[in-house]
């Protein structure tokens, strides 16, 4: 077998998922997801940087039993980084489809993360394959791709602080199905840090409660508080023997803030519940 | 150089005769003295002489027993140490007499031990920021702290002493002003105010003695309630307060459950008011519990009238989205929880992720109730916009000559009518008058390191590259393309040459307009915090290259609407524009929406891709006697930022405020805005706002 067609063999076989990713549902999401999936609209899912969005689509592409094509989205991306490209081969020219066009073809989940950080005309593209159309042109090749049914779009958004340069087009934001996300309820976050860490519970819990004292600094000096994916990293570090107070310090609250006065109030926070 | 050799014992006592004579007898010679004095090295010994010689001019009996003590002062306080204790002796003196001075100078370990702690003592300004966010982190709300001479609390702001120094150790005195601090939040965080006392305090003989026991009460439920969600908090407490006596732990028991509130202790005080009292705990202070009913009852009423706001606007957007709901209301519900404050809103039996300023409130809410009170949730609300009383008599005269003068007509929203007034203001614009020339130049020296610091950043941003693909020439090679034009040359179609990538600066294509209050309210600190705001701003956008222009306004009524032109967009940052920045200077009143429409004409003659228009301002919109107070001018203000949305300016307002943000939201909704509560932060934080809201 040739080069490039191995890759692609390669590629459907990552595509796939095997295994059930662990995710806990926080509230309906996963059934607008499989409503949205079956009227073949396109999803866009907004919430804090790590709350489960990667994870919750994981576990759909699963769920639904689709291959999933991920792709992270930076301001160098462009169409033909989706699309596809020519490539050389022994000499001869031979189309290496884009992972847009390998997960249309497959008919499998397309998770574009963080839209807003793709240059806008690289945007655009995905348009006639957001709206009723679902149809990506290949204007390289000449060839109009037809989404199968089982075809499905993602976006993800973090509205967070945006800056006015990174907004979402209109046009774009209005072909999606919103789904927000926010951190988990204490007692769902805490289920999860276990079922990640396999710390106990308690810790668990004080732990939840220490990322909800530092949620409360968000506006007043952080950005953002601590997000579910640093309370396990966190959890990780202890299980691996790091004292507690040790663990947040490194995990959360340097990963928070580089103001020493901030740093040293959220080490006195995570002195209060540990 | 030589050492000057000591004084011998002789030489010493002929010395200390003249100087102290009238301090001798024949009991006390300065023979003693003398000899311990000899052993000390010359400097010293000229030392201990010279301050005699002080002491002494005041009486000579302070002199003596200054002399007395001085080797082994020296030895335990050096010089400066030793020089510091006679001064104090010397103004116990001069203030309280003799006896007291002289007792000073005796007391040498006492006064040891109080420097030593004075060093180590921790100032209230040195802790202020950590506390402050450490509070804001465990109340959700945000908890001032002010130095006072009392220890209290009246809900909204923590008054605590201006230094502590009881600990030789810095870390135990800050553990200190932390646990008052944590004390005197649990008050307010576990309710030791919702419950009106003064009838409960009257009933007893002794109403003072019944509230420090209530005081002390209370202090041991809160300890035990703080350590349900906070046992590193309950330890520090408990630390602090040392062992309970008998009598107390009892009590302690009997208010330990999950269920203890205010009114456990109100029962227990019962038991206790005629016992005498044990010494409070250190981390204790006063109650007054009338302010902070007063500071409570406050809160609430704002909290309701800005929740009532929130809700109203959440009501609406649903029903936008789902137009059944149309004439039915949304039912609304919460669930919550006093303990841990989380909670579930429900619109028609549907949980929803309520907006950050509504879980805010919320939160806020269930500490000050327990519960979010049903009548907070339903639609008729408390009236929070009942539009205020029509503008009375508005006459159009005086416009003619205004415009006469040159002022240019604008049209003002009037939400009443929903519709504009036509040419209802008259706006001057003029330059502001040049102020301190030294002025800029001595904001820069004192925030000459955040300056370097903001211009760094300032210049990463700028500093991006991007690369430009399929170029005619470039400093690599676009494989992309050149594979293109192999492809392309293979099957006959003529290939492209644009075969190289280029790295370009990413052209920013930015103006901006800032638009800063100018009206009497800024009067003082928050017109000095902007003026540094404005320099910090240049400062950092000199550095980035974007376009941008500042101007002022104020007003004073509809007919005398000013805006003043601090910098244009074609101005540099020279000269000139520096006197102008330091010229900016309280003026009269804030009607903001003709300045916010007039400013936007501007902005949108600046050539560039993304117009932001930046407004700061310190709060409420405000005109003198034409009914712009209130309702209609933050109405207006909404519009104007709208207006300005719609012509593709993205509005953003920085706002001071260190009250009431209830009308915030509202008035801000079409624009993207930050409150800052503390002036102070104006300077960094503006030109950071800026940043982050172009990078
Ligand atoms: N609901 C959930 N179920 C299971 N795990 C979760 C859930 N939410 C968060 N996590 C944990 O948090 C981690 C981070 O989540 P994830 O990577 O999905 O965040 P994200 O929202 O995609 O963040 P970003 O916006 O930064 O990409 C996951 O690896 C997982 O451990
Ligand atoms: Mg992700």
């Amino acid at each position: 077998m040739s080069g490039p067609q191995a890759l692609r063999r390669l590629d459907a076989d990552l595509d796939r998922i095997e295994a059930e990713p662990y995710y806990e549902p926080i509230g309906s999401e996963v059934a607008l997801f499989e409503a949205a999936w079956k009227s073949r609209v396109p999803v866009l899912l907004k919430g804090p940087t790590g709350c489960g969005k990667t994870r919750f689509v994981e576990h759909m592409a699963w769920r639904l039993a689709r291959p999933l094509v991920t792709v992270s989205c930076h301001d160098d991306l462009t169409a033909s980084d989706l699309v596809g490209r020519y490539l050389i081969v022994d000499n001869e020219t031979v189309w290496m489809d884009g992972p847009l066009a390998r997960a249309v073809r497959s008919g499998s989940l397309c998770y574009l993360d963080e839209i807003v950080e793709a240059r806008k005309d690289t945007t655009v593209v995905i348009h006639p394959l957001a709206d009723s159309r679902r149809i990506l042109p290949m204007e390289k090749r000449g060839e109009l791709l037809r989404a199968p049914d089982e075809f499905m779009l993602i976006l993800s958004y973090n509205p967070g602080y945006q800056s006015v340069l990174k907004e979402l087009k209109h046009s774009t934001r209005q072909r999606f199905v919103a789904i927000e996300f926010d951190y988990p309820r204490a007692d769902l976050e805490a289920k999860i840090v276990v079922s990640e860490s396999g710390i106990n519970l308690h810790i668990a819990e004080r732990l939840v409660k220490f990322a909800a004292l530092t949620r409360n600094l968000k506006g007043g000096g952080l950005d953002e508080g601590a997000s579910t994916r640093l309370l396990v990293h966190a959890a990780q570090l202890m299980q691996r023997g790091v004292a507690a107070h040790a663990a947040c310090t490194a995990a959360i609250s340097l990963a928070l803030s580089d103001d020493p006065e901030m740093l040293a109030a959220i080490d006195e926070l995570a002195s209060a519940v540990f | 150089m030589t050492e000057l050799r000591s004084l011998s014992q002789q030489e010493l006592e002929e010395k200390l005769d003249d100087i102290l004579c009238a301090a001798l007898s024949s009991r006390r010679s300065a023979a003693a003295i003398a000899a311990g004095i000899a052993p000390l090295p010359r400097a010293q010994q000229d030392f201990v002489l010279a301050w005699a010689e002080v002491a002494a001019q005041n009486v000579a009996e302070l002199g003596y027993q200054f002399t007395a003590q001085a080797p082994q002062a020296l030895a335990l306080l050096g010089r400066g140490g030793t020089e510091k204790w006679l001064l104090a002796a010397l103004d116990a003196y001069d203030k309280e007499g003799l006896y007291p001075a002289c007792a000073a100078l005796k007391d040498l370990a006492g006064f040891k031990r109080r420097a030593d702690a004075a060093g180590a003592g921790v100032a209230l300004a040195e802790v202020a920021r950590v506390l402050e966010l450490f509070l804001r982190g465990l109340a959700g709300r945000r908890l001032q702290l002010e130095a006072s001479d009392e220890t209290w609390t009246d809900t909204g702001t923590i008054f605590l002493p201006e230094r502590i120094a009881r600990h030789s150790e810095r870390a135990q005195n800050f553990r200190l002003y932390k646990a008052i601090a944590v004390h005197h939040w649990a008050q307010a965080r576990y309710g030791s105010f919702n419950l009106d006392l003064a009838p409960v305090l009257a009933a007893y003989a002794v109403p003072e003695r019944a509230l420090a026991w209530f005081n002390l009460l209370e202090a041991i439920r809160l300890e035990s309630q703080v350590g349900r969600g906070f046992p590193g908090l309950a330890a520090l407490l408990a630390a602090l307060r040392g062992e309970l006596a008998p009598g107390l732990a009892a009590a302690q028991a009997r208010l330990a459950h999950a269920e203890s509130s205010v009114a456990h202790s109100v029962a227990l005080l019962r038991e206790f008011h005629a016992l005498p009292l044990p010494e409070p705990f250190p981390y204790m202070g006063s109650l007054y519990p009338q302010r902070a009913a007063e500071v409570r009852g406050e809160r609430i009423a704002k909290e309701r009238r800005a929740l009532y706001t929130e809700l109203e606007q959440l009501r609406l957007a649903l029903q936008a989205e789902r137009p059944e709901l149309q004439d039915g209301e949304a039912a609304l519900e919460v669930e919550s929880s006093f303990e841990t404050l989380e909670f579930e809103l429900q619109i028609d039996g549907e949980a929803v992720a309520p907006p950050e300023e509504v879980a805010r409130l919320m939160r806020s809410i269930i500490q000050d109730f327990g519960e979010i009170p049903e009548e907070y949730l339903l639609a008729s609300g408390p009236g929070a916009y009942a539009p205020d009383a029509l503008a009375q008599g508005e006459d159009a005269s005086g416009l003619a000559e205004s415009r006469a003068e040159g002022g240019r007509l604008y049209d003002e929203w009037d939400f009443r009518r929903r519709d504009y007034r036509k040419d209802w203001c008259v706006l001057f614009e003029s330059e502001v008058l040049p102020g301190d020339p030294a002025y800029v130049a001595g904001v820069r020296a004192r925030y000459a390191g955040q300056i370097a610091q903001l211009r760094r950043r300032f210049e990463a941003l700028r500093g991006e590259d991007r690369l430009a693909r399929r170029q005619h020439e470039g400093e690599d090679i676009d494989f992309d393309a050149l594979v293109e034009a192999y492809a392309d040359r293979a099957s006959g179609i003529e290939a492209s040459e644009r075969l190289f990538v280029q790295r370009r600066r990413i052209e920013r294509n930015i103006a901006a307009m800032f638009m800063v209050d100018m009206s009497g309210s800024t009067k003082g600190w928050i017109n000095a915090c902007e003026r540094e705001a404005l320099v910090l701003l240049c400062e950092a956008l000199e550095a980035l290259g974007d376009r941008y222009a500042i101007y002022g306004f104020s007003g004073w009524t509809r007919k005398r609407c000013d805006i003043y032109r601090i910098k244009t967009f074609g101005e540099h940052y020279g000269e000139a524009v520096r006197a102008r920045i330091a010229g900016v200077e309280p003026r009269d009143y804030t009607r903001m929406g003709v300045a916010i429409r007039h400013l936007s004409g501007i902005l949108n003659e600046a050539e560039a891709k993304t117009r932001i228009l930046f407004t700061l301002s310190d709060g409420k919109p405000d005109d003198f006697h034409d009914g712009y107070r209130g309702d209609y001018g933050i109405e207006d203000t909404r519009q104007a930022l709208l207006e300005a949305r719609q012509s593709g300016i993205h509005p953003f307002c920085v706002t001071i405020d260190e009250e009431a943000r209830d009308y915030l939201p509202h008035m801000y909704g079409p624009a993207s805005w930050v409150l800052i509560d503390d002036a102070g932060q104006l300077p960094l934080k503006t030109a950071e706002v800026y940043r982050r809201l172009t990078s």
